[in-house]
């Protein structure tokens, strides 16, 4: 499916070229097609773009290089790791250059001593972990493509994972990011210490979709491992009931280092694929982790299964150890690909509900699965409201991609209907800009723009992503308007 | 719209037309920090309150003007509290004021600062909109993080009327321990123990005395008590409210006060003057004249800054409050600030004359 960026530029790609040449060695300029090709997407398959050229500098000389010119020649840069995002922010710009931060994958400094990690932005997220675990210590933030998602690409999406709850977000994670500005200066946001001079430009880096500047280097936090940890598999007959469990075990002051739900279709497709030994008869799972030390994992799980066993969890499992455990996450981390196992294509869709309208929004997709005729398996990040349906459809029949996109804005305006937000960690990208305008006064959009602007007043730091135009804000608007409720029907928004 | 919120909007379009400024002010409780600033005074008590609170969402929404004590008792009537324990530095903080000033309490190094539990703010700008970011939910990245970023912003980037606030269970457990022990070793202890599955919630050092606190699970501070040592302090609440509201003797006196924030294992400053240092090293207060070029130096060294937290307006006016930006990051602060108040109406020069 096409995405119409309609911020375009007027470039000239021999001109470009003909200045990039002398900054970098020829292996590191991808200029024909089907060199080119491998880079038209990222993790989102069905929107594609061909970028005029890739560029994958090794040092920091080159990136301000690169920059610098392209600011010259007016050239749109899209920055991108390793491309498993999946809202198309790194989807190439037509008239613009794709910068690959691929070939930044040193891990520069692991410090035991100060809990900190020194990395590039092309360091894959788990690599992290594994380069810390020496000492005892772990990078927190565990996004499901955690094996092959890079640390730049984190930040840029403030991306999160199963344990967000406990252990906070990227933006919670990370110190300090070096990086260029589309002048090609150098830019340190953040600091060593746990804050930093003037305006907090780290938590706007954190989730900014490559907008504002390119990310050369991070600094992370790194967590000390828990001794133990075990996870409660909790079986339910009843949706409603899985997601009032939830309210039960946060009213009761605990706060599980994961808290995960996965539906009856949800558990259906995973368990012939990862073999987790998942009750299949249950229409809801809760995966409830505790974390700490032994003592105080014991103390901390009785009370979870006294918990879930009032709020009517029909049976309780405990993790007996370490295989336990990982076989029963190895469930819930693999739901996205063992969704795609069982349907040719699917959108993962990424809103966040308060927790309390879990069971309305669950019968609301039902709904809408009868209305598109497409089956959805619906995989919930429970502790923080954050919600993957998962939108099952086949791209070669005509007509599907539509109708699941359609059914996929109608998940994400009710989410913003119920008092949540369109994207919670997957980010904007191009498939979401369009809803921005669901969410956001044309004034709010207006103010993020001139904030972009701030950091990047060409606007050619990954264009026409993240924040609508004002143009597709009012066809937005014209076309979906009467399909929203009038703004006296909805409930208080932030 | 509700009225007060109509006359602050009447107000700022007012101050633009007229080419004032206004001074947002909530409790008065911070007017020290900062750099001195005129204005006409904007008063935001009138607009209090907490808009919802639901325990199990873990989520409190409050107007800007609610006093911070009214806010902290209702959470405690649920037993949850803001972890980040803010200082009020007076009767009649407010909450709008604790997002604006940015400033966290003890616990700070344990568990995030005020940004990290920022969810959502309305906010009305320098051209007079009511604007709203972020949400009530903990997971959202749909637009720029502003809510985040109005946290320490002094509200030099606009007027805050609402804010949604996360919020979290009071440990079930708590002990505070004593150790007698030089600033070289506290250091060194602080951050061997921060690299281990301690339950260490904050810590202070002072006069070669450390005192730590624990808190979490009954089981996890009573094995780490065993695993440290330490002596049992008693008034352990007197002592942690003493360190975050600035009544303990250490700040006492109208010597200048700095406030170091650097990698926490930097080795002792050798400054002269009287030290006491916070979360596990990365905060170090100083008392005395040293001179802001040494203070700024020092810090900026330590992978930090230094602020001048208290001193006379003499001072401040030629040391600045705040460590200066390096070029890049001040045209973009200059940038913000032109991005939310073009005209200049809000606080200007309470953190940077540019600003």
């Amino acid at each position: 499916m096409a995405f119409v960026n309609d911020v375009r530029f007027e470039v000239d790609k021999r001109a470009i070229l003909a200045r990039l040449k002398p900054l970098l060695p020829p292996e590191s300029i991808l200029v024909d097609d089907e060199e080119l090709r491998p880079y038209e997407c990222d993790g989102l398959t069905a929107y594609r773009a061909m970028p005029l050229l890739v560029v994958l500098p090794e040092t920091e000389v080159q990136v301000a290089d690169i920059l610098r010119t392209c600011h010259a020649l007016k050239v749109p840069v899209v920055p991108r790791g390793a491309a498993t995002g999946l809202s198309g922010g790194a989807m190439p710009h037509e008239d613009g250059v794709v910068l690959s931060l691929a070939r930044f994958k040193k891990i520069l400094k692991i410090d035991p001593l100060s809990r900190t990690a020194i990395v590039q932005p092309g360091v894959r997220n788990l690599a992290v972990s594994e380069a810390a675990a020496p000492y005892g210590l772990y990078y927190a933030p565990d996004p499901s493509s955690q094996i092959a998602c890079t640390i730049g690409g984190n930040v840029a999406e403030n991306s999160g994972g199963v344990h967000c709850l406990k252990y906070g977000l990227t933006v919670h994670n990370v110190l300090k990011v070096r990086g260029f500005t589309i002048e090609g200066d150098a830019v340190e946001f953040g600091a060593d210490g746990l804050d930093a001079a003037g305006f907090d430009l780290l938590a706007l880096i954190n989730g900014s979709e490559g907008l504002l500047a390119v990310i050369t280097e991070v600094t992370v936090k790194l967590t000390p491992k828990p001794e133990l940890a075990q996870v409660v598999l909790a079986y339910f007959d009843d949706v409603q009931k899985a997601g009032n469990a939830v309210a039960d075990v946060i009213a009761a002051g605990i706060i599980p280092g994961g808290l995960e739900m996965m539906d009856k279709k949800a558990t259906h497709a995973v368990e012939p694929y990862v073999k987790a030994g998942y009750d299949l008869d249950a229409e809801a799972v809760l995966l409830c982790e505790s974390d700490g030390t032994p003592a105080e994992v014991a103390e901390e799980i009785e009370r979870m299964k006294a918990v879930l066993e009032k709020s009517g969890a029909t049976s309780l499992v405990v993790s007996q150890n370490e295989a336990d455990r990982l076989r029963f996450w190895a469930g819930r981390k693999a739901a996205f690909p063992a969704v795609g196992r069982i349907t040719p294509d699917y959108l993962c869709m990424d809103g966040t509900i308060p927790r309390k309208r879990l069971a309305e929004m669950l019968d609301a997709i039902e709904t809408l699965s009868g209305k598109y005729g497409l089956r959805c398996a619906n995989v919930f990040h429970a502790g923080d409201g954050n919600l993957h349906p998962l939108i099952m459809y086949d791209a070669n029949q005509p007509g599907e991609l539509e109708r699941a996109t359609s059914f996929g804005s109608e998940i994400l305006e009710l989410s913003v209907r119920l008092g949540g937000t369109i994207t919670g960690e997957h980010g904007v990208g191009v498939e979401k800009v369009d809803l921005m305008a669901a969410q956001f006064s044309p004034a709010e959009i207006a103010a993020f723009h001139r904030l972009k602007a701030a950091f990047d007043p060409s606007g050619l730091l990954n264009p026409g992503k993240g924040i609508p135009t004002l143009a597709r804000c009012r066809e937005y608007t014209q076309t979906r308007g009467a399909a929203s409720p009038s703004p006296t029907s909805t409930p208080p928004r932030f | 719209m509700d009225a007060t919120l109509q006359e602050w909007v009447g107000r700022v379009r007012d101050a633009v037309e007229t080419r004032k400024t206004l001074r947002i002010r909530g409790g008065g409780t911070k007017d020290f920090y900062g750099q001195v600033i005129g204005g006409e005074l904007l008063d935001t008590t009138a607009h209090r309150g907490i808009v919802t609170y639901e325990p199990t969402e873990l989520v409190v929404v409050a107007r800007a003007g609610t006093p911070l004590a009214e806010l902290e008792a209702t959470l405690a009537e649920k037993g949850q509290c803001l972890p980040f324990e803010p200082p009020h530095f007076g009767a009649g903080a407010t909450v709008g004021g604790m997002v604006a000033a940015g400033l966290s309490g003890p616990r700070r190094a344990a568990v995030g600062a005020v940004r990290d539990y920022v969810l959502g703010v309305k906010m009305i700008d320098g051209n007079g909109d009511l604007l709203s970011f972020g949400g009530q939910v903990m997971k959202n990245v749909a637009g720029y993080d502003v809510p985040r970023l109005m946290a320490g912003s002094l509200g030099t980037l606009g007027l805050l009327t609402e804010v949604a606030l996360k919020v979290l269970p009071v440990p079930v457990a708590e002990r505070t321990l004593r150790f007698a022990m030089s600033e070289a070793e506290a250091l060194q202890k602080l951050n061997q123990w921060g690299g281990q599955p301690l339950p260490i919630a904050a810590s202070a050092w002072h006069g070669d005395t450390l005192t730590l606190r624990l808190m979490g699970a009954h089981a996890a501070v009573e094995s780490a008590h065993t695993t440290l040592g330490g002596e049992v302090v008693a008034d352990a609440q007197a002592f942690w409210k003493g360190l975050r509201e600035q009544t303990q003797t250490f700040f006492a006196g109208n010597e200048p006060l700095w406030r170091l924030s650097v990698a926490s294992v930097t080795c002792p400053l050798g400054l002269p003057g009287s030290t006491l240092i916070e979360w596990g090293g990365a905060q170090r207060w100083l008392r005395g004249d040293q001179g802001a070029e040494q203070m700024r130096t020092v810090a900026s060294r330590a992978g930090g800054h230094a602020v001048l937290f208290r001193g006379d307006d003499g001072l401040k006016a030629s040391a600045g409050a705040f460590q200066p930006l390096p070029p890049p990051l001040a045209r973009i602060h200059r940038n913000l600030k032109q991005a939310f108040d073009p005209k200049g109406v809000f606080n200007v020069g309470r953190m940077y004359p540019e600003l």
